[in-house]
């Protein structure tokens, strides 16, 4: 298969999706213009002074627009969260590990602008996130709160897949989630080095198949961290 | 013998005898489990899988089977390269004893959910016809394959993503995303040993650009074009951490032509 162009590709969706997706190839082709302009906010921001009004919830909609702001949501957190990492590095941070999680960081936040740029009007606003349980000053709390975020987003994306109906997205989403997965074995390896842990036993299961799970587990499990109310109510479930 | 020709061998058995094969399998595979409940507990575990893969459509069967001579040739490698004696240090001997634990596992997978359509294993040359004479006396040369044929396998499935959204495919495409990530996490890891060992200097978990050995494993993988859409300058970043954001996929002409020097001939 080679490598797809949304902006090109014959429209795959349903009628009754038709209108907006082509509102939405229209964006995303201006997409990089817009977002490099000046669209880039960081999602998450629990400062006082934070200028974007941030609602107490978002629903993420229907069909793949759904599924796309699912990511979306998932990369605000993870985004907000090595911002956080890299602007107050834990105690005894190493050049290596300051080096990487930067890294890290820049690929998030990228994630995060290209998939806000890809839905346009379409996106949900930007998450309030809510870390007060993890110490920015511990490197174990930073990289045991990464691990989670990284292994989570490997099985949301895993979990997704096979809700996506047009296969650009399908493609995108498979482009993004082995990047996460790279930065979930970075993390463990980090924490364990030279072990099993990278792809450990308590994620990898006999036949060798990482984890795939769906929305609404996932978005329970991150709760904690996300203090704005995320309805996925209108997700597809197959 | 190439990759094509074992596809396109086992295509015309099972125009044949598609309905036969299906037909006879599960005829079997229930009265295997009606009478040997307790003694064939694995096979009756992997039922759920087999009779899937079986109701998937001739086009995700061929996926399967591309999957499965990649996850054979990965296989092959690992238990040799773990089997060889003063290859692998015996502090990074749980890296690659885990990997080769997951290719076992795939391949094991794929059989299980192809039934009577799997394709045969291929004869292997490690050496490349000699472009990695030394794959299992030569750490660096063997690390150094060792993530390209993770990353390719990374690049392989993701191509092949695409091929498996019919209805019926569906949970195939699921394992197929399940078996990809695992590829990815063993390709970080190994990358990152490039780099700690001193074998390729500055190598990260993630691919930069279209940075890496053989070239052909790396090709266009500096693409920054997403949805259509030229994402340089995105968010104020660099080409390179654009295109470390992104994985590109490869086709099955891209992943032959890697392969075929591993395949003896």
């Amino acid at each position: 298969m080679e490598t797809q162009n949304l902006g090109s590709s014959p429209d795959v969706r349903s009628k009754n999706e038709s209108v907006k997706s082509v509102d939405r190839r229209n964006f995303l082709r201006s997409a990089g213009m817009t977002t490099v302009a000046g669209a880039v906010f960081l999602a998450g921001c629990d400062k006082d002074d934070d200028m974007t009004p941030t609602p107490t919830s978002v629903d993420l909609g229907s069909g793949d627009v759904g599924i796309l702001n699912y990511a979306y949501a998932l990369e605000q957190l993870e985004a907000a969260f090595y911002t956080q990492v890299v602007a107050t590095p834990f105690s005894g941070i190493t050049d290596a590990e300051r080096s990487m999680l930067t890294d890290i960081r820049d690929h998030e936040i990228i994630h995060r602008d290209f998939l806000k740029a890809a839905l346009g009007n379409n996106a949900i606003a930007g998450l309030e996130v809510n870390f007060s349980s993890i110490d920015f000053t511990s490197r174990a709390s930073v990289l045991g709160a990464a691990k989670l975020f990284e292994d989570t987003g490997v099985q949301a994306y895993n979990g997704a897949g096979n809700l996506i109906k047009d296969a650009n997205y399908l493609l995108i989403a498979g482009k993004i989630v082995s990047v996460e997965a790279r930065h979930a074995a970075a993390i463990r390896d980090l924490l364990m080095p030279n072990s099993t842990s990278f792809a450990g036993d308590d994620i990898i299961d006999a036949k060798g198949l990482d984890k795939a799970v769906k929305p609404a587990d996932i978005l329970a499990a991150v709760k904690p961290y996300v203090k704005t109310t995320i309805t996925a109510s209108n997700l597809p479930t197959s | 013998m190439n990759i094509f020709n074992i596809l396109s061998e086992i295509e015309k058995v099972d125009a044949d005898v598609h309905e036969r094969l299906e037909h006879i399998s599960r005829r079997s595979m229930f009265s295997t489990i009606g009478k040997k409940v307790s003694a064939y507990a694995l096979p009756a575990l992997l039922a759920t899988t087999i009779h899937k893969a079986y109701a998937a459509t001739p086009g995700a069967i061929d996926v399967l089977n591309y999957a499965l001579t990649l996850e054979y040739l990965e296989d092959e490698f690992y238990k040799m390269g773990n089997a060889a004696a003063n290859l692998i240090p015996a502090a990074e001997k749980p890296i690659f004893t885990q990997i080769g634990k997951h290719e076992t596992a795939h391949v094991a997978f794929l059989l299980a959910a192809l039934g009577n359509k799997a394709v045969a294993k291929p004869k292997f040359d490690f050496t490349a016809k000699g472009a990695f004479a030394d794959v299992f006396t030569n750490y660096k040369t063997f690390a150094i394959v060792s993530h390209a044929l993770e990353d390719t396998g990374v690049r392989a499935y993701k191509g092949q993503a695409g091929n498996l959204m019919a209805a019926e495919d569906k949970p195939l495409l699921e394992y197929a995303l399940q078996i990809h990530s695992v590829e990815a996490r063993h390709a970080s890891v190994v990358r990152r040993l490039l780099n700690t060992k001193g074998f390729v200097p500055g190598a990260k978990g993630w691919i930069t650009l279209n940075q890496g050995t053989p070239a052909a494993v790396y090709a266009a993988d500096d693409n920054l074009t997403q949805g259509g859409v030229n994402l340089k300058g995105l968010a104020g970043k660099s080409d390179e951490a654009i295109s470390e954001a992104f994985d590109e996929p490869l086709n099955k002409e891209q992943v032959l032509a890697i392969a075929t020097p591993f395949i003896a001939a």
